[in-house]
């Protein structure tokens, strides 16, 4: 999969004309560095990507990848007419198991986030705020997201087992549920479970850019704003909010690019359930399980268009700025 | 208009003691300098008066009603902080707005209100830039005239020309002493570590030292009668010249101080013998200082400019009747 190559990294477009030698050796300088840098993204995320455009437009298999052929627009669609004059279209864009697998990656990036901000919000005002202990509730606050995603996955699949999961004897022992539940597998509550089990472990993350932005703001304009005799929740929405705010559009075009290809905790959560199946998930399962992979790669290259795109609209659209705002 | 009384005020930051037990009393419509070293506890006070720090102990009165609790948004106050504190992302309109705009003021009264100020400090032109577009005087102006807009009973600065410099602060120090006359009626206490700030502007001063008051007084009670040694050396620059040991014990005293323009050059009945160390001319005035064995050379003012070079030697003289006498404990004793 090649969705990491879905960052835009910002060009670095010298329009300036060069005026002096002062200004040759200093391009010349930041040429050097960035070389190793561009060198490896072209190799660990350039090549890839472009393997996989490629395998795309072909009938590529996992057991014949060299000796693939080029077939045009065939994986992406297709169609054949009938001699009944019946025109059967085929081809991952009339896939309903695919575009099923858009909505719930949508679904689950624009839930999850959502959440995630305004809960990591919640826990940045707080963590921000003088108390006793900060450093270390601050440091405890961190563990979620720590734990790698198929520890926590696995564990938090355990607590949400049917038949003998802490959460359905704990929900059953407070009068919560009848009967138990099984959260994983039921195509009802699989997405819940899966957002639950995200956002436990995000949170933490949204908490501490938004902790970074909230400590960028000057302490001396809430001041200001105590002698203005401002509603705090007035100085919330009207001071803190717009303050922080492009520190946290980063943090929320972090977090939504890192869900849109959301894949290890599906995968081990609710694995084969398709009221959870991402794009990542089906993409990786018709590259390799089910040996389509000419087709799972045109799914991974749309996955990565349809985020290139996203991610543009949403720097366009929310004028995005990521040197964090000026003040 | 307001009457602000401190009674035995105390504040401490856990173990810490900042302000030790201040009484102070600020008339209305003064203006009022508090004045001190840094580490005095002078910002402290201020914003124990603005209420955004809580009073440890004693009694803080604002014409006779105890305050010592109350918000400081409903203290009839207004505050311009040494860093301006307006907000980045409001125009200049907007900062000077907000506080009315809030109190549900109507859009009419508001707007004139705004204008007004910013006629005042002559902000108008940059009513709908931000802040950041602003120059540091410019910025400090708006923090000002956000403060008129609030049309406080009291106007509490915290040295707000600290961040300019040094030709603005001249400027925007006028702008404060013009505010204060267009205003009288308003109450101003300003803090300031600058003691040509104090002196300019203050009806009074009060030199803080420590967490303790030293003295209150006119700029020129305190110029001319300084009731310690601190104040001696803190008020009026250059610096007072201290003189100790022998020379001071021939005038009966443990320490006597002498501004530099109460010395004059020349022989005479009790004049002191050294030789110049260096000399600065600042064109109107020369400052000689003259080495006559003491911890410190005696500074002295000459008219115009001064031909004394390093090395010379040379003779100076006290005006007797200007000469200030402190015991061993830094008081001041009988002229």
């Amino acid at each position: 999969m090649t969705t990491d190559a879905a960052v835009p990294s910002t060009p670095v477009v010298l329009t300036r004309k060069i005026e002096s030698e002062l200004m040759k050796s200093r391009v010349a300088s930041a040429m050097w560095f960035l070389i190793p840098m561009l060198a490896a993204l072209a190799v660990v995320a350039g090549w890839p990507l472009l393997r996989t455009i490629y395998f795309s437009f072909t009938n590529a298999s996992l057991t014949d990848l060299y000796g693939a052929e080029f077939v045009g627009f065939k994986n992406y669609l297709s169609w054949t007419t009938l001699k009944s004059g019946r025109t059967i279209f085929s081809g991952l864009l009339v896939d309903p198991a695919w575009w099923n697998a858009v909505w719930n990656t949508v679904r689950f990036a624009v839930v999850s986030v959502s959440l995630e901000t305004v809960i990591g919000m919640i826990v940045a005002l707080v963590l921000n705020a003088e108390f006793k202990g900060r450093g270390i509730v601050r440091a405890a606050i961190l563990i979620p997201w720590a734990i790698p995603t198929i520890v926590s996955a696995k564990m938090w699949s355990w607590m949400l087992n049917d038949q003998f999961g802490i959460i359905n004897d704990l929900f059953l022992n407070l009068g919560l549920i009848s009967q138990k539940i099984a959260w994983t597998a039921s195509v009802d509550t699989a997405m819940t479970a899966v957002l639950i089990v995200d956002i436990w472990k995000t949170t933490p993350f949204m908490a501490l850019l938004i902790l970074a932005g909230l400590q960028m703001v000057p302490k001396d304009v809430y001041e200001a704003a105590r002698i203005d005799g401002v509603h705090p929740v007035k100085v919330f929405f009207r001071v803190t909010l717009p303050l922080v705010q492009p520190a946290l559009m980063v943090a929320v075009i972090f977090r939504l690019l890192d869900a849109m290809r959301i894949f290890d905790l599906i995968y081990v959560l609710t694995p084969n359930s398709s009221a959870t199946k991402t794009m990542s998930v089906i993409s990786r399962e018709n590259l390799f399980d089910f040996d389509k992979f000419a087709y799972g790669s045109a799914q991974s290259t749309l996955l990565f268009l349809i985020i290139a795109v996203m991610t543009a609209l949403y720097i366009w659209l929310g004028k995005v700025r990521f040197d964090g705002g000026d003040r | 208009m307001a009457h602000i009384e401190l009674k035995n005020i105390r504040k401490s930051f856990g173990l810490v003691d900042v302000i030790k037990g201040v009484d102070l009393d600020i008339r209305s419509g003064e203006f009022m300098v508090l004045v001190g070293p840094s580490g005095c506890g002078k910002s402290t006070l201020l914003r124990l008066m603005a209420g955004l720090e809580d009073i440890t102990s004693g009694e803080m009165l604002f014409d006779g009603q105890l305050v010592n609790a109350l918000a400081p948004s409903r203290r009839g106050i207004a505050m311009v902080f040494q860093s301006y504190a307006l907000y980045p992302h409001m125009t200049v309109y907007e900062n000077m707005a907000f506080g009315m705009q809030l109190a549900k003021s109507g859009p009419e009264a508001i707007k004139q209100r705004v204008h007004q100020a910013a006629e005042m400090l002559q902000i108008t032109p940059y009513l709908e830039r931000l802040p950041k577009q602003l120059s540091g005087g410019q910025r400090q102006r708006v923090a000002i005239g956000r403060a008129i807009v609030r049309d406080p009973k009291v106007f509490l600065f915290d040295e707000p020309l600290s961040n300019l410099d040094a030709a603005l602060r001249v400027a925007t120090r006028l702008e404060i002493a013009k505010l204060h006359h267009q205003m009288h009626t308003a109450t101003m206490v300003y803090v300031t570590h600058d003691q040509v700030e104090a002196m300019t502007l203050a009806d009074r001063i009060c030199v803080l030292r420590d967490g303790l008051v030293e003295q209150v007084g006119t700029p020129l009670e305190l110029y001319e009668n300084p009731q310690s040694l601190f104040v001696a050396g803190f008020i009026g620059s250059p610096k007072m010249n201290f003189l100790n040991g022998e020379i001071a014990s021939k005038w009966g005293a443990s320490t006597i101080g002498i501004r530099s323009e109460h010395i004059e050059i020349g022989e005479r009945d009790g004049a002191w013998k050294g030789s110049v160390v260096h000399s600065e001319n600042l064109g109107s005035d020369s400052y000689v200082y003259v080495d006559i064995g003491g911890d410190e050379p005696v500074i002295v003012r000459e008219e115009g400019t001064s031909h004394h070079k390093p090395g010379d030697a040379i003779a100076i003289a006290p005006f007797p009747d200007k000469v200030h006498r402190f015991d061993k404990s830094g008081k001041p004793m009988q002229r």
